[in-house]
This record gives C-alpha cells, sequence and structure tokens, in this order.
C-alpha cells in the first residue's frame, strides 16, 4: 500500500501508472504477462499514435501518387513511379492560374480580415460599450454555421443585386468567413494585456499613437500574426464558400473539384504535397526563432 | 461565447477591467467596430435574410422571380428531400461520435502521456490540414478503393459482412457506400474534436489526479469521476465544431458517396449551381440552418453548459 500514500513528485500524472496494490517486480512476472502489462499501461499512448496514423495517412497517399505515372486521366492507382509530375509542376492547363489566384485572394483576405478583426477585437477587449452582446452574437453566429448556408445565402444576395460573380466575390466572401475567427485570436491577446504596460508608457511622456505603435502593438502582434496565418490558410484552403461565389474565377480547391470530374493529375498531387512541405518550414522556422528570443530573454 | 472557438478558454475574463472611454471619446469603441461588423451584416446578415426571401418567390430564369409567399416550397423541399436531411444528420452524428471515440484517447495522449513531445504530437495533428482538403479527400479514394490493401483487409476480416448487415456497406465494395461517407467525414473534422478537447484536458491540474489517488481511486474511477467530468467543456465544443460542418458538408458525400449517399449540402449545391432553381435551394438551406439551430441550441441545454456560449 505504500505506493498509494507516497505523494508523486514531479510532472509525471500519467493516469495509469498508480496502481493500489504494489504491482509485482518486472522479474517475477511471465514474458506475456509483462507484455501485457506493458500494453494496459500505454495502451491511451499506442491509441493516440493509431489516430494520428489514420490523420496523417492520406498525406502520405498524396505525397507517393504524386511519383505515380498513372495510365490514363485518373491518379487513383498505382502505375509506376515518375518523377514527371514534379519537374513540371504547372505542366496542366489552369493549374498555374488556379493557384496564383488563390494566393491573390488569400493575400488580399487576410489583409483585409486583419485589419477589420484586430480593430473590432480591440474595440472589444478594451472598452465598455452597449452592444456588446449583440457584437459577440454576430461574430459567434458565422463560426458555427455551416458553409454551404453561408456560400448559398451570400451567392443568393449576389444573384439578387445582379452583381456578377468572380475575383471580387469570393473576396468579399473570405473576408466575411476569416474575419470572426481573426477577432478570436487577436481578442485573447488583448485581454491578457497588463493595462499597466500602457500606463508607465504614458507616464513617461509618450502621446497615445507613440503608445499605441510602441507598447500596444507589438504586444498585441503574436495574436494578429495568429490571427492572420489562419485567416490566409482558412481563405487558401476554402471551397464550398468559394463554390457559390466564384462564377467562372478558378482558384486552386475549384481546379481540384473539376480536375475530380475530368481528370486528376499527378501535379495536383504535387501541389498537394508542396503546400504540406512550406507549412511545415514555416511551422519549423517559427519555433526556431521563439526558441532563440526565449534564449535571449533567460 | 468561446465554446466554439478552437483555442479554447481566453475570452471571459476581464471584461470587469474594460474602461469606460472618457467623454469626448464614446465613439472610439464603436468607430473600431464599425467597419468589420457593417461587412457582416451586409455579407452575412442580409444575405440570411435575402435568402428568406428569395424562398418565397416564384418564378423562372426566363420570366424572372417574384415575391409570392409561395411557403409550399419549404414544404415540397421537405418531401423531397427529407431522406437528404436525414442522411445528414444521420452521418454526422456517426461522423461525431467516431470523432469522439478517436479523438478523446489522442487528445488524451497528447496532454498526459506525450510529455516532452507534445508540441511534436500537436504539430502532427494540425500539419496535415496543411495539404488542400480536397486532395486529401481525393486520396481517400485511393485508400478505399476496390480491391485495396484496405478493403482486402477489412474483408479477410469479415468487417465488410457486419457493416452490409448493418446497411453501411454493399458487397465487397466500401467505396461508394455510407460507410466511406462517414469515414471521410470522421477523417476530415477530427482535428476540430482534438483540440477543443486537448485544450480542456490540458488545464486540468495534475494534483486533482494525485488528490484522487491519495483517495484510493483507481484510475479507472479517477477518469470517471475527475477527468471526463473536467473535459465536458472540450468535449461539447468538440462534438459541436464536428456536427456542424459535418452536416453541411458535400464533398464527402459527392466524391466518396454514391447518388444514394447524397446529403442535404448536396441537393442545395445542385440545385443552386445546376438546376439553377434558387428558391428551392434558398428554402433547403433556410431548413437546413432552422435545423442545425435548433438541434444545437437543445444538445447546450442538454449539456448544461449555458454560460459557454
Amino acid at each position: 500500500m505504500t505506493a498509494t500514500l507516497t505523494p508523486q513528485t514531479g510532472g509525471s500524472h500519467a493516469g495509469g501508472s498508480h496502481r493500489r496494490a504494489t504491482p509485482p517486480a518486472a522479474h517475477q512476472l511471465s514474458a506475456p504477462a509483462r507484455a501485457l502489462r506493458w500494453l494496459r499501461r500505454n495502451v491511451v499512448t499506442l491509441f493516440g499514435i493509431l489516430a494520428l496514423a489514420y490523420m496523417t495517412l492520406p498525406n502520405l497517399v498524396v505525397l507517393l501518387f504524386s511519383f505515380n505515372d498513372p495510365n490514363g486521366k485518373f491518379n487513383y492507382t498505382w502505375n509506376g513511379f515518375t518523377l514527371d509530375a514534379w519537374k513540371d509542376p504547372f505542366g496542366v492547363a489552369g493549374i498555374k492560374d488556379s493557384l496564383i489566384t488563390s494566393l491573390e485572394i488569400a493575400f488580399l483576405s487576410t489583409l483585409f480580415a486583419t485589419v477589420l478583426g484586430t480593430a473590432v477585437a480591440f474595440a472589444l477587449g478594451r472598452y465598455r460599450f452597449r452592444g456588446r452582446g449583440l457584437t459577440n452574437t454576430l461574430l459567434f453566429v458565422p463560426m458555427s454555421m455551416p458553409e454551404v448556408v453561408m456560400g448559398a445565402s451570400l451567392g443568393t444576395l449576389f444573384l439578387n443585386m445582379r452583381i456578377s460573380f468572380g475575383f471580387w466575390t469570393i473576396l468579399i466572401a473570405h473576408v466575411m468567413f476569416c474575419l470572426s475567427f481573426v477577432v478570436v485570436a487577436v481578442k485573447a491577446r488583448v485581454l491578457g494585456m497588463d493595462p499597466k504596460l500602457e500606463e508607465a508608457a504614458q507616464d513617461l511622456y509618450a502621446s497615445p499613437t507613440q503608445t499605441f505603435l510602441r507598447v500596444t502593438l507589438p504586444i498585441a502582434a503574436p495574436g494578429i500574426g495568429a490571427g492572420a496565418l489562419l485567416a490566409f490558410s482558412l481563405s487558401f484552403d476554402d471551397f464550398v464558400i468559394t463554390n457559390f461565389n466564384s462564377g467562372d474565377t478558378v482558384t486552386f480547391p475549384m481546379f481540384v473539384w473539376g480536375a475530380a470530374q475530368r481528370g486528376t493529375p499527378p501535379q495536383i498531387n504535387v501541389i498537394g504535397s508542396a503546400m504540406f512541405f512550406i507549412a511545415i518550414a514555416v511551422v519549423i522556422v517559427g519555433q526556431v526563432r521563439t526558441n532563440r528570443r526565449k534564449q535571449k530573454a533567460s | 461565447m468561446n465554446a466554439l472557438a478552437p483555442t479554447g478558454g481566453g475570452g471571459g475574463g476581464g471584461t470587469d477591467d474594460l474602461k469606460e472611454p472618457p467623454k469626448r471619446g464614446r465613439w472610439v469603441p464603436y468607430a473600431l467596430l464599425a467597419p468589420g461588423m457593417i461587412w457582416l451584416v451586409v455579407f452575412f446578415l442580409i444575405p440570411m435574410l435575402v435568402q428568406g426571401g428569395t424562398s418565397l418567390q416564384t418564378g423562372g430564369l426566363e420570366k424572372g422571380y417574384e415575391f409570392t409567399w409561395h411557403f409550399s416550397t419549404y414544404w415540397d423541399a421537405l418531401q423531397t428531400y427529407y431522406p437528404q436531411f436525414l442522411r445528414s444528420f444521420g452521418y454526422a452524428a456517426a461522423a461525431t461520435v467516431m470523432c469522439l471515440v478517436i479523438g478523446y484517447p489522442l487528445a488524451y495522449a497528447i496532454a498526459f502521456k506525450a510529455g516532452k513531445w507534445r508540441g511534436l504530437w500537436l504539430v502532427l495533428v494540425i500539419a496535415p490540414f496543411f495539404t488542400s482538403f480536397l486532395v486529401r479527400t481525393l486520396a481517400w479514394k485511393t485508400i478505399l478503393a476496390d480491391n485495396g490493401i484496405v478493403v482486402d483487409v477489412l474483408n479477410t476480416l469479415h468487417f465488410t459482412d457486419v457493416t452490409a448487415l448493418l446497411g453501411l456497406t454493399e458487397g465487397d465494395r466500401v467505396l461508394a457506400t455510407p460507410l466511406a461517407v462517414i469515414c471521410g467525414l470522421t477523417y476530415n473534422f477530427l482535428p476540430f474534436m482534438v483540440l477543443p478537447l486537448y485544450a480542456s484536458l490540458e488545464r486540468i491540474d495534475p494534483r486533482l489526479h494525485e488528490a484522487a489517488n491519495d483517495l484510493y481511486a483507481d484510475p479507472k474511477t479517477t477518469f470517471r469521476k475527475v477527468t471526463f467530468p473536467l473535459s465536458l467543456p472540450g468535449v461539447v465544443s468538440g462534438t459541436l465544431l464536428t456536427f456542424i460542418p459535418a452536416s453541411g458538408d458535400y464533398v464527402n458525400a459527392a466524391w466518396l458517396g454514391s447518388p444514394d449517399t447524397g446529403m442535404a449540402g448536396n441537393v442545395i449545391q445542385t440545385q443552386f449551381l445546376r438546376v439553377l432553381d434558387y428558391p428551392t435551394a434558398a428554402a433547403l438551406s433556410f431548413i437546413l440552418m432552422l435545423l442545425i439551430v435548433l438541434m444545437v441550441s437543445a444538445y447546450i441545454r442538454k449539456a448544461g453548459t449555458e454560460e459557454l456560449v
């Protein structure tokens, strides 16, 4: 019984490792019993690894099939290894233009959504005002609405207003659904900010503009950056809302949607995999930089 | 307001020390709010109302549409497409349960077992989603292909016989069956389950586990009485974040399913973009929205976490 009464020290708080009766020492157990015990202790971890495998498997398939030499129009069955698609990633009509359109829209909608969203987040995080609850509701509802409903209703508005679909209607739609996510990301940071820092700046004779630019903005920057990254990836990857508001304009997801009907070139897999590696690189670079900053600070 | 926000927490606190703007600056918060909120009113709220109006119109593409309080569009739409709505909510519910079953152990492992590898685990949860979701969903066509490895193994294990009995598969196929659609939905929305679960598990004070142990609770009891109740906010927001988008999805049903597995989203998409019957599309979309709002508010009431939303 001693095991239960000794307080656990350190950060280990693994749920299953703490048993009521002192377990027999490992050497007293037969091999299968030992294996069974190990399995019982690590079953959650093993299950977690299986879940991660389930989540990563499609990416591996996408990568593998970017090296496929498909027999026919569709790239669904393995036929043979080739580097052709990687050597010529834009070798399919329309794929390059769709990628450029997607990047343009993602860049612009990130810019708009981040500026508008940061202003809203500052208002919510800083000031008392009437209509707060209403504002929160209006921000929350788009995040909890299925994309089809948002896409179809915005499309209906454009139809009724006789606005023709294209680049600008996609941009308007993307700013609309990215906005709430930027607000959430920035608001968390603004609410966690110590108001004394700004008071200190003003005590040191900083003008309101100086205080904002030299104190407030740098502190809020990580939240704004996170919001902008989120907006960029949401916009770049959006298909459903774009589907209802794009007209003849083809973004990369729209290209893939069309390709699924006409034939899927392995170039789609090349671009999908490249996006994955680029995003990973961005994450790693960001991580290394924050680590370095932490080291400098300590 | 934060139950659905993937960041969890963060909001709530702090509202008390907000400053009252000085008399001359009363307009400041409104000036900050105005551009963003006007954008949402014009391009989110008004479209919802316009869609409500369009759903009551009659007419055709050539003659133009006229507002006629034509409520029977709703009735006709429901009568014709109720199977799609049933499938939508059935598949979404099944996918949500699957996400919970797969996502909970994963979130638990990241929060309590990963130790110094926690960062890596989290990156691995999010990283797959950097590849466009359409491209990844196409990959499932390969994975679940007839005579592929996965389907062969499932056939050998007689798994497909069991699912065929349940009406989820047909013959030896997995692709183009409800099972494939549910599988795709589960896969696509799993991170929306894992991240809020992780956020609520991670906040649990490890000393509570030690206290439970000291009070002679075995690991099972500790989980049942301490860990799980404390993770409930994560379960609620995770299930909502999975169920809502899954019930409106149409990509999985279109690519992994067959015409017999169409969901509400597929009908809305077809009516709007191919048939160009805008009143019906608007009515269907309105019905979907209404049903989801009803279900979600009933669920939140039942889950007893009003303070979170």
